[in-house]
């Protein structure tokens, strides 16, 4: 990394500078006297929790909120952003945590919408089309144009919304957390692509929670905690720990209070199991695993490899093709593949599915229905076909208490709340029934330190009281953190099962690109 | 409470501005638009036997519009409240000419049951399709409407025809005077007022109940508003799809049944269109169920108002001298006005709601760091 010296960086014009920008919503402070900037072939890092104030700032400078106090100079020059399209006129580009993305169309016509076409009215597609090959040939992103966007995996959706930044040749880069889907190795092909955009002189602003691809990648770093500034430093000059205690404003603790896993009987397994994707290529090919009471098995793997079919055949939500999943109640295997999730949950099997606003919650339901969105109809929550409220709020409080689940109240609609704390309920709701088996796919992602923390901690006490765990990460260090034994899935295939304690990375990320002994 | 204010000042706002553009259509005819208005006010709401006029208009918007209310909580959209009113009136009618000598004790509950049976299964088909073949429910109701009248048409005209009308030669398509036994009891002895509107109202209620009491109503919301996440929970998605549909069918199959039974000339007629026998109230009632804000409730007011507009231009027509065509206009405005305010309304919610969870967001964090400190 070409680390630029500061007194080089205060010759040069910033490409941005945002100026004590102040922004405040009824009752709070969202950003206070923020000042920050970008300068040309620069990667930016912003780094601070949910609620610290990140996203009012890019969103002030994607044009979304108009700031309080405080200017916003691009090239020198103060700008008024009043929409997104002012933003874009500047040439700067954001690539959204949920990606903006028409899953109906493909990738070229996604990366066709709203430009004006060579041919006037008529979108010449096949030159948008040749474009996208060429930039992804140079960039290395392996974008096939004419695919359909809800056949990609996450982090092939990604790389769509890098071509659609770079196809409008944006100068300024906004990603939000952009490494949360891939792969160690795909990280380092991905910064690859980052610094070919910065050696063009494009800018980066860089938003992840994750230390050390922010030391990695960053060449400075601003911390904000509560809506202010807490400084802005180099990679050099600093340490992980003391960026994550400037985040926090404490200590974190990232290591794991070794208990042997209790290993009991099995309690999932599944046995040579292949099931069809969306794509007409079967997404599990003889796929088998088995997951014992008492332990956490960590399934690791890029973004698309099956996980997600995986997940969903599980859960009873996809047919099986061929194979079977059990679940074993005192020794007695009873499949469920292909039941349908209300058998499957009755099997005594819960899920945390990936996508939590999607799959896991009612956003305009309050946060008591969510914790009984599974059970309402169970004989404690309803009576006669009516539900028991009484119960119902009971239960949910406890239940909100113990996870340290932060709300106003049990009736605030659960689109409200942080995604920290949404993703803390369905933890809840799910472990509250003392499943024999925990699905929990990407448990952790997107959520801030201190809930993922918590998260973790209560999947290994889950573990401890003899649940059998089944946590499928596309994130490693979480999988090495938490499992004791590692499998890994590659293009649908099983790549091996290792114990955490034999485990190192270099090994787990060849077998995750799919290399074999 | 505040969102509770946004509505109801909206919905006022709209029918202000609906009568606004009204009365420049009303001095356009040459009409005076105050005394258009008082006239037509004093004739639906000015007395007893207004109001009772306006009540009975008000019962089958009432009963359709709680059954879009039903249906559009788990997301599903009837058009086709016409034709599950023509099919549960044609099954009511039906079951009282093949039981002449039934007493009211019996007859009643089964006529209204069998209104309620009709229209179900009429709605049940629409949400089967959607539910299995993701067939848009907005065509395929509309399309069963046409099937029903059609049907109507034939049983008016063939087996259920009053043998009178054979006889005489006429055959005007209408059935026989049904028996007296199931005529719906009046509420008053001087009032033009049946005993359907208690009906009506009670619907509204047990909707109300339903929705948000039971926990089928609770399985119906869920689905309705995140099918994927009611999935995932166990939930059996196209199952509420359909009982959705089937519940929305009923109301308007029991408004169907009461319009025969609680007609002046308790007879079923048709004038070869769905017009005829439900003056509209299949779409009409989808009017009043937006009007109030899609909730059980709020349609028990808002198809007074509709009705008493019904009533309202009649009159107007006699003393003014303007076309009754005038009042569909004006329910057309109004619904227009609410329509296109209720992107207002959100926009208003939406504000209140991102200053509430982004100053809770903060204070978490805040909450936070207090607790690390301590």
């Amino acid at each position: 990394m070409n680390s630029v010296s500061a007194s080089i960086q205060s010759d040069r014009q910033p490409m941005l500078e945002m100026r004590g920008i102040t922004k405040r919503f009824p009752g709070v402070i969202a950003n206070d006297n923020v000042s920050f900037d970008v300068l040309p072939g620069e990667v930016h890092t912003l780094l601070g929790e949910n609620g610290a104030g990140k996203s009012t700032l890019m969103k002030i400078l994607y044009g979304l909120y108009q700031p309080d106090e405080g200017d916003v100079l691009i090239n020198g020059e103060k700008v008024s952003l009043q929409s997104p399209s002012d933003a874009i006129d500047h040439r700067i580009g954001m690539i959204h945590q949920h990606f903006m993305l028409v899953s109906s169309l493909t990738v070229a016509e996604n990366v066709a919408l709203g430009l004006s076409s060579t041919r006037g009215p008529i979108t010449d597609l096949k030159q948008v089309a040749k474009k996208i090959k060429s930039l992804s040939d140079r960039y290395g992103l392996h974008v096939d144009p004419d695919a359909y966007i809800w056949q990609l995996a996450v982090g092939e959706r990604q790389r769509v919304e890098i071509i659609k930044a770079l196809y409008r040749d944006v100068q300024l880069l906004v990603l939000d957390e952009p490494t949360a889907v891939l792969t160690p190795q795909e990280v380092d092909d991905f910064f690859v692509i980052l610094r070919e955009m910065t050696s063009d002189g494009r800018g980066l602003i860089f938003i992840s929670h994750k230390m050390n691809e922010v030391m990695e990648l960053s060449d400075r770093i601003s911390v904000l905690r509560l809506g202010r500034l807490v400084g802005t430093t180099t990679p050099q000059e600093t340490t992980r720990e003391a960026l994550a205690q400037m985040m926090v404003g404490r200590e974190v603790d990232n290591t794991r209070e070794e208990r042997p896993a209790t290993i009991g009987r099995t309690a999932l397994s599944i046995n040579r199991l292949s099931v069809g994707g969306d794509r007409g290529v079967d997404a599990l090919i003889d796929f088998s695993l088995d997951v014992q009471q008492g332990e956490i098995v960590g399934l690791a793997g890029v973004s698309g490899n099956g996980q997600r079919e995986l997940a969903e055949a599980i859960s009873g939500l996809r047919p099986i093709k061929s194979g079977s999943i059990s679940l074993f109640h005192d020794g007695n295997p009873k499949p469920i593949g292909g039941l349908g999730p209300k058998a499957v949950r009755e099997a005594g099997l819960s899920f945390v599915p990936e996508e939590r606003m999607r799959d896991g919650a009612i956003g305009e339901f309050s946060v008591a229905d969510n914790m009984v969105l599974h059970n309402h109809h169970s004989t404690r929550f309803s009576r006669g076909g009516f539900l028991n409220f009484g119960e119902i709020h009971r239960h949910s409080q406890k239940l909100v208490d113990d996870f340290q689940v932060k709300t106003p109240s049990i009736d605030t609609p659960a689109k409200n709340l942080s995604g920290g704390n949404i993703q803390k309920m369905i933890i809840a709701r799910e472990l509250d029934s003392d499943p024999e088996v925990l699905i929990a796919a990407q448990p952790t992602r997107g959520v801030d330190i201190g809930a993922a923390e918590y998260i973790h901690a209560r999947l290994v006490a889950a573990r401890n009281a003899g649940t059998a765990i089944l946590v499928i990460s596309e994130d490693l260090d979480e999988v090495m953190l938490l499992a004791d034994r590692i499998a890994v899935i590659c293009q649908g295939r099983m790549m091996g099962v290792v114990d955490r304690i034999d485990a190192s990375r270099e090994q787990l990320g060849l077998m995750m690109a799919g290399v074999t002994d | 409470m505040r969102s509770y204010l946004i509505a109801a000042s909206i919905a006022i706002a709209s029918v202000a501005a609906a009568l606004a553009v009204g009365a420049i259509m009303l001095l356009a005819l040459g009409a005076n638009p105050i005394d258009g208005y008082k006239t037509m006010f004093t004739a639906a709401f000015g007395s007893a036997d207004g109001l009772a006029s306006t009540a009975v208009k008000a019962i089958p918007l009432m009963l359709v519009g709680v059954g879009i209310c039903i249906a559009f909580r788990a997301n599903v959209i009837n058009i086709g409240g016409e034709g599950q009113m023509v099919v549960g009136g044609l099954l009511a009618t039906s079951v009282a000419l093949a039981l002449p000598n039934a007493p009211a004790v019996v007859l009643l509950p089964l006529i209204l049951c069998a209104g309620i049976i009709g229209g179900a299964f009429w709605g049940s088909i629409p949400g089967a399709l959607k539910a299995h073949y993701n067939v848009s429910e907005i065509l395929s109701t509309i399309m069963l409407n046409i099937v029903a009248v059609q049907l109507m048409n034939f049983l008016l005209r063939g087996p259920l025809i009053d043998p009178g009308e054979i006889e005489r030669g006429t055959r005007i398509p209408q059935t026989a005077r049904l028996p007296e036994a199931a005529d719906l009891p009046m509420l008053s002895e001087t009032l033009n007022l049946h005993s359907g509107i208690l009906i009506a109202i009670a619907a509204a209620i047990g909707a109300w109940v339903l929705l948000w009491r039971t926990g089928l109503g609770f399985r119906l919301r869920s689905v309705g508003l995140n099918p994927a996440a009611a999935r995932y929970a166990g939930i059996p998605v196209k199952r509420n799809i359909i009982i959705a549909m089937t519940l929305s069918g009923a109301m308007s199959g029991l408004a169907g049944a009461i319009l025969v039974f609680g007609s002046e000339s308790h007879r079923m007629v048709t004038d070869g269109s769905t017009m005829g026998f439900t003056g509209s109230a299949g779409f009409n009632g989808i009017v009043v169920a937006l009007f109030g804000a899609l909730h059980p409730l709020w349609t028990i007011p808002s198809s007074f108002l509709f009705g008493g507009m019904l009533v309202g231009a009649n009159s107007l027509q006699r003393v003014a001298q303007v076309p009754s065509a005038l009042i569909i206009a004006l329910n057309g405005l109004i619904v227009v006005f609410v329509v296109s305010t209720e992107w207002h309304r959100k926009r208003l919610q939406n504000q209140v709601q991102t200053q509430a969870s982004q100053k809770n967001e903060n204070e978490q964090s805040a909450s936070d760091h207090g607790n690390a400190k301590s």
